[in-house]
């Protein structure tokens, strides 16, 4: 199974620039299939978490208005090349997904 | 729509699900402890939801916030969103959507090494704004831009 | 109203060379790119495969912010692991497709002259699996349009080269496939020509119809509108997707994908952006 996260961490003037897509439904919970009529359950992701040498440096709360495949930058200091950020996150069905990229 | 009928999350499964997360070495302890905010995101309400985040809805207009959004969203389902904070210490980002059935969209949590920056993609229920909330030094600050969301003949 | 005596009026000169004339492809792109560079006398060419953004600054910036980690990456990975898992048989889709590393797509759809018709990617895509013991795949949507994704992403800066080869044959695809475009359908009897070609660039409801100069260059494409529609979350989706909704859209019943009038206007289509820079993959509203 592919990672759903895909990660670029850029060192740009002492400031990491983070980027980050995953791959995920972001299930609502409001709306209907077509098909049955019944309500397609929530399903999203609820908490990213992003650390940098074990140390947090973001940790964002999401609810369902997030879109699908859902985006998020942010940008950070002291990191140099080479380091490693971990990305990870967790839904409200506890699926959950995690990846380590190295910081460019 | 009938919105008094939205799909609760059992906390059973909250729970289990955290339990999976905390065994599979995903999520620290300090983590957990801070758990999601489901009243928070559940308010239908911006003051509800502002104050279920951060424990007070008593915010001040900022011009030291930018806020990066179309005036007019190609398409509601995908809108994207840029916040600038330059105000010194910022803590947290929240960003609103107080057009939508339940506002809060998301809370970005900086450490300290983090700038007051976040860029995202969200979604709009219909024309709203989009407020912004950042906590910085124990107090809220928040800004505001208004998305036209509109419907579209063929596109793209 | 004086737009439809407009159209009326340009309709019927088209006609005639349709009717009498042999037909002259090179002649007709010429004139394709012209119309085009002059109706948008401050778009450059090559701008032109950015389609509808690259006359609608407004709606431009917030495709360009897609485009800064465009949803579409996901499933190009996506096609790229499908291109490399070998069939039951061992082989994998490189043994039919031995260029996609360094970029086929400018070259597609093309003339097969043995078989005396049109083949698109994705046609070559099933064609392949059935060669070798799979079942083909469905067309539109899903591990097709991922892998038909990959191959455009690896064709990325190519200049389209579709060749016309000329021969009776492949001049009957051609005109039906240019028939196709500007032949008024549907209830609302409209053309292809009527909304990308003589009303590129003005409203329909609050879209900005886009030039049909550069269409093909960024397809497949991610939709937001048909990520939204997929329980996954996957927006991905062919050309002929795309032409079925447009035909749909006049309220025409649309034709079958890689049916053969399909595949006649892609080929049509395609060759209308020869010489353009290919940067498919896209991601659309």
């Amino acid at each position: 199974m592919a990672k759903s996260i895909k990660v670029r961490a850029k060192l740009k003037g002492g400031e990491t620039v983070v980027k980050a897509l995953i791959s995920h439904a972001m299930e609502t919970g409001q709306r209907k299939d077509k098909k049955t009529g019944k309500k397609i359950p929530a399903h999203f992701i609820q908490e990213v978490t992003c650390t940098h040498n074990g140390t947090e440096v973001l940790t964002a709360d999401w609810g369902t208005a997030i879109s699908k495949n859902p985006y998020l930058s942010f940008k950070f200091s002291g990191a140099k090349a080479g380091d490693v950020l971990k990305m990870s996150w967790v839904d409200n069905k506890g699926e959950s997904d995690s990846v380590e990229a190295k910081i460019k | 729509m009938n919105t008094n009928r939205r799909s609760f999350i059992k906390r059973s499964a909250a729970v289990s699900a955290l339990g999976v997360a905390v065994s599979a070495g995903l999520i620290t302890p300090r983590t957990v402890l801070a758990a999601w905010p489901k009243a928070a995101f559940e308010a239908t309400d911006v003051n509800g939801a502002v104050s279920g985040t951060f424990g007070s809805d008593a915010m001040a207009d900022s011009g030291d916030i930018t806020l990066k959004a179309p005036e007019i969203a190609e398409n509601g389902a995908v809108v994207p969103i840029t916040v600038t904070s330059d105000i010194a210490g910022t803590e947290a980002i929240s960003i609103l959507i107080p057009g939508n059935p339940t506002p809060l969209t998301a809370t970005f949590k900086m450490g300290g090494n983090a700038a007051g920056f976040v860029s995202t993609r969200v979604k709009m229920s219909k024309t709203s704004d989009v407020l912004v909330v950042v906590k910085a030094g124990g107090k809220l600050y928040s800004s505001k831009q208004e998305v036209k969301v509109t419907i579209g003949g063929c596109g793209g | 109203m004086k737009k439809f005596a407009v159209i009326a009026s340009a309709l019927c000169m088209l006609a005639a060379p349709l009717a009498g004339t042999a037909a002259n492809p090179e002649q007709d792109l010429k004139d394709f790119k012209k119309y085009y560079t002059s109706r948008f006398s401050d778009v450059p060419l090559q701008d032109f495969t950015n389609g509808v953004y690259s006359i609608d600054k407004a709606s431009r910036e917030q495709w360009e912010a897609f485009e800064d980690f465009p949803p579409y990456e996901i499933y190009v990975d996506k096609g790229e692991a499908l291109f490399n898992t070998p069939f039951k048989n061992g082989k994998t889709y490189a043994s039919c497709f031995p260029d996609a590393e360094k970029g086929m797509t400018h070259k597609y759809p093309y003339f097969d002259k043995s078989r005396n018709e049109v083949i698109t990617v994705e046609l070559a895509i099933n064609e392949c699996r059935e060669k070798n013991g799979e079942k083909p795949l469905k067309y539109k949507t899903g591990d097709i349009a991922h892998l038909s994704a990959y191959l455009s992403y690896k064709s990325r800066g190519k200049k389209g080269a579709v060749d016309i080869v000329n021969t009776p044959e492949s001049m009957a695809w051609y005109e039906r496939g240019k028939k196709h475009f500007y032949a008024k359908r549907g209830q609302l009897n409209m053309s292809c020509a009527d909304c990308h070609y003589y009303n590129a660039g003005n409203k329909i409801r609050a879209d900005i119809l886009s030039p049909a100069l550069g269409h093909t260059s960024h397809f497949p494409v991610y939709r937001n509108k048909w990520s939204l529609a997929s329980k996954s979350g996957d927006g991905m989706g062919t050309l002929q997707r795309r032409y079925g909704g447009c035909n749909k859209q006049v309220r025409a019943k649309p034709f079958k994908a890689q049916s053969a009038e399909y595949r006649a206007l892609e080929y049509f289509h395609t060759y209308m952006s020869n010489g353009l820079v290919l940067n498919g993959p896209g991601v659309r509203k």
